[in-house]
């Protein structure tokens, strides 16, 4: 059997998701941003949910998220996903709203639209990418950034007598009345994508059943910030990452966890 | 007995060569090129044909999105 | 059925008519002097009846980003605060702009900078008509005088912000928000259907069919080309805005030697200051700026043309007067008189005043 007679579109068993298009991304090469928006892709077209969602990008790298999928979005100022996200879920119910934030839009500048949306309980959805480091403007010092990380503003490693504590946010989400689903997942190897999909189709569909909101954070890697290779970003983001923001489901109230 | 065979087809103009795909697969079918393509970039391709099981971790893994899977069962 | 006489705050005017016209959502924060908005919303519980939402937000900022949010959505919605509040909503009233959302803001101000006091002022005049956020931007600027003004602008805002894309502000002061006059409310007009919006905003963000191109909602353009072009549409929207949309009243001008300009509250106080004028023998007028932004230049350029002079009537340290004098290029005295700290002038002080600064 020669190669022609496999690619054949009948034996066609993963593709690249139809809404996310051609452009090419301007993530950096192996950035996990990518991988996240494709199973947000591949969720919404096997909920067959694409004309019901509307999404907000951040301010960071993944402020142009909206380029890449083909869905309708909005594009907040730094921080206000959340708020803008419960409004549009009260004003229009039956969409699925989703935001789609990183550490410093979320953890940082905004931490009350996040606690306050997350208390609200309007059905939303927070996809929190945790690379403990701003990536957009260079590298610098995040709420997540571990202690004794180097970033561009915390450049001897972050001393917690400076710059306090990384922010384990998502453990405070979970403490809150109106999350209904907390997680935190990564997206580093093959089964840990595929966890991340299902939990991603889970608080999708929180979303849609007006369960309360559910937030899914992805640890990532941000190897440019951390000058490391994707691969070498991989092993530390398991080594320093995985200790400090452990996986797993930190909160499911959803009454269907015993399904697992 | 049933056999297993798969083959990947990277597009090489969007890859950015970030080799997550090659410690993705199992089989070690995947390598880089030599060649880049437009942007500078060595891509993925299949250097150990025969091997791909058509598992699609690579696909999974890839950021960008440049890689389509086939697998087919061989009697 | 005749129409029904009702005697409220101004503050209360805005929360009616918002209701009556069609508003989808309201998105608030309590300050001092326009609780009386989200107060009085929250009595009447609209989603029983128009299925208008009402949130108490977190802050002013998360209030104008929900703002932002929803009227990304093609839905109608507003948000009201007052002076320090609206200082806060600035970041997401440029993103509106940015963004081109139609979208109400009402500011009952109250006198600053800082905390400042509860008491009414007209010091935000710059903040509102010469941008408040970043970046070259107009907000269409409305000025009521009474608290029947209050609840006509609601319907009128909303409709010059949908016409016109453009995010549309009532600039009112503690005195109309919180005096009580008689007002006949505006009709019910029924809330617009999902499908409404869809035909009439083609471009709001409700979730991609299957016929037509994404849709976003965003104000970020990183090609300095695309980006200046964007300015430019901007700036050629405000141009018609200011060609077409300039309102202002005129009292007893046709024969006036001298003229008073004030908005809002300060008009009510001077439209009687004329009044015991003219009693005096002195020949002056009124004209009121309903729109401060965009602003009757015209008109006032054709009084430099007639009056011996102008006073500048304002609860601030002069700001509107600037925007006086650019009109008048020159041609006659413009001078400023105001009150600061809460304290309201009578209309004996603004003669007073006339005589010595501009007789």
């Amino acid at each position: 059997m020669t190669i022609e007679d496999i690619i054949k579109p009948e034996n066609l068993v993963y593709k690249k998701p139809d809404i996310m298009n051609d452009r090419p991304m301007h993530y950096c090469p192996g950035c996990s941003h990518g991988v996240v928006h494709k199973l947000i892709a591949e969720v919404l077209e096997e909920m067959d949910i694409v004309e019901d969602t509307i999404g907000i990008t951040p301010v960071g790298c993944a402020v142009f998220a909206y380029n890449y999928l083909d869905i309708d979005w909005e594009e907040a100022a730094h921080g206000r996903a959340p708020a803008m996200a419960v409004a549009i879920k009260r004003l229009r119910p039956n969409k699925l709203v989703f935001t789609y934030q990183g550490d410093g839009d979320l953890a940082a500048i905004g931490t009350a639209e996040t606690i306050h949306a997350c208390n609200r309980g309007d059905s939303i959805t927070i996809i929190f990418i945790n690379n403990g480091i701003y990536g957009m403007t260079g590298g610098q010092m995040a709420p997540t950034t571990l202690e004794g990380m180097k970033t561009a503003t915390c450049p001897y490693g972050r001393n917690t007598r400076l710059n306090g504590y990384p922010l384990k946010i998502t453990n405070l989400l979970k403490e809150l009345d109106g999350t209904c689903y907390v997680t935190r997942q990564s997206v580093h190897t093959a089964a840990a994508v595929r966890k991340a999909k299902k939990a991603i189709r889970k608080a999708f569909e929180n979303n849609i059943n007006q369960k309360g909101v559910s937030v899914v954070e992805i640890v990532s890697t941000c190897n440019s910030g951390w000058k490391l290779s994707p691969e070498k970003a991989n092993e530390w983001m398991e080594e320093n990452m995985f200790p400090a923001y452990p996986l797993g489901d930190l909160k499911d109230t959803t009454g269907d966890n015993q399904a697992k | 007995m049933a056999k297993i065979k798969g083959a990947i087809v990277v597009n090489k103009e969007r890859c950015k060569g970030c080799r997550l795909c090659v410690v993705a697969c199992p089989a070690k079918v995947i390598a880089m090129s030599k060649q880049v393509n437009s942007k500078g970039y060595n891509y993925a391709q299949m250097a150990n044909e025969d091997a791909c099981v058509g598992c699609a971790s690579c696909g999974i893994v890839c950021p960008d999105g440049c890689i389509s899977v086939y697998k087919v069962k061989v009697d | 059925m005749s129409e029904e006489i009702k005697l409220m705050k101004g503050n209360e005017a805005i929360a009616h008519a918002a209701i009556r016209c069609g508003c989808d959502g309201y998105f608030g924060y309590p300050i001092t002097p326009q609780s009386e908005v989200l107060e009085t919303l929250m009595e009447i519980e609209p989603w029983k009846t128009t299925g208008m939402n009402v949130l108490q937000a977190e802050s002013e900022i998360a209030a104008i980003n929900m703002v932002y949010g929803g009227a990304g959505t093609g839905k109608k919605v507003m948000t009201s605060s007052s002076s320090p509040g609206v200082s806060l909503k600035q970041e997401g009233v440029s993103y509106l702009a940015g963004a081109e959302l139609p979208a109400l803001i009402v500011n009952v101000m109250r006198g600053g900078p800082g905390l400042g006091t509860i008491q009414p002022s007209q010091a935000d005049y710059f903040q509102t008509v010469k941008g408040g956020g970043h970046g070259d931007y107009r907000l269409i600027a409305l000025a009521p005088a009474s608290v029947q003004e209050m609840a006509d602008f609601v319907g009128l805002a909303f409709d010059l912000a949908f016409k016109y894309r453009n995010p549309a502000i009532i600039l009112a002061d503690g005195v109309i928000g919180q005096m009580m006059e008689k007002v006949v409310l505006p009709p019910f007009k029924p809330r617009r259907t999902d499908e409404e919006i869809e035909k009439e905003c083609p471009w709001a963000a409700i979730g991609k069919k299957k016929n037509r191109e994404r849709n976003v909602i965003t104000s970020l353009e990183l090609d300095p080309a695309v980006m200046e072009e964007r300015n430019n549409h901007l700036q050629r929207k405000y141009k018609t805005i200011e060609e077409n949309e300039v309102r202002y009243e005129e009292v007893q001008c046709e024969d006036a030697e001298y003229l008073l300009v004030a908005f809002g509250s300060s008009a009510r106080i001077c439209q009687k200051a004329v009044e015991l004028a003219r009693a005096q023998g002195i020949k002056v007028g009124l004209l009121r700026p309903i729109t401060l932004w965009p602003f009757p230049t015209k008109a006032i350029a054709k009084y430099a043309d007639q009056v011996k002079s102008m006073l500048s009537v304002e609860l601030n340290a002069g700001q509107m007067v600037e925007d006086i004098r650019l009109a008048v290029n020159g041609k006659v005295k413009v001078e400023h008189f105001g009150r600061l700290g809460g304290i309201v002038y009578t209309p004996d002080e603004i003669i007073e005043a006339m005589k010595a600064k501009i007789m």
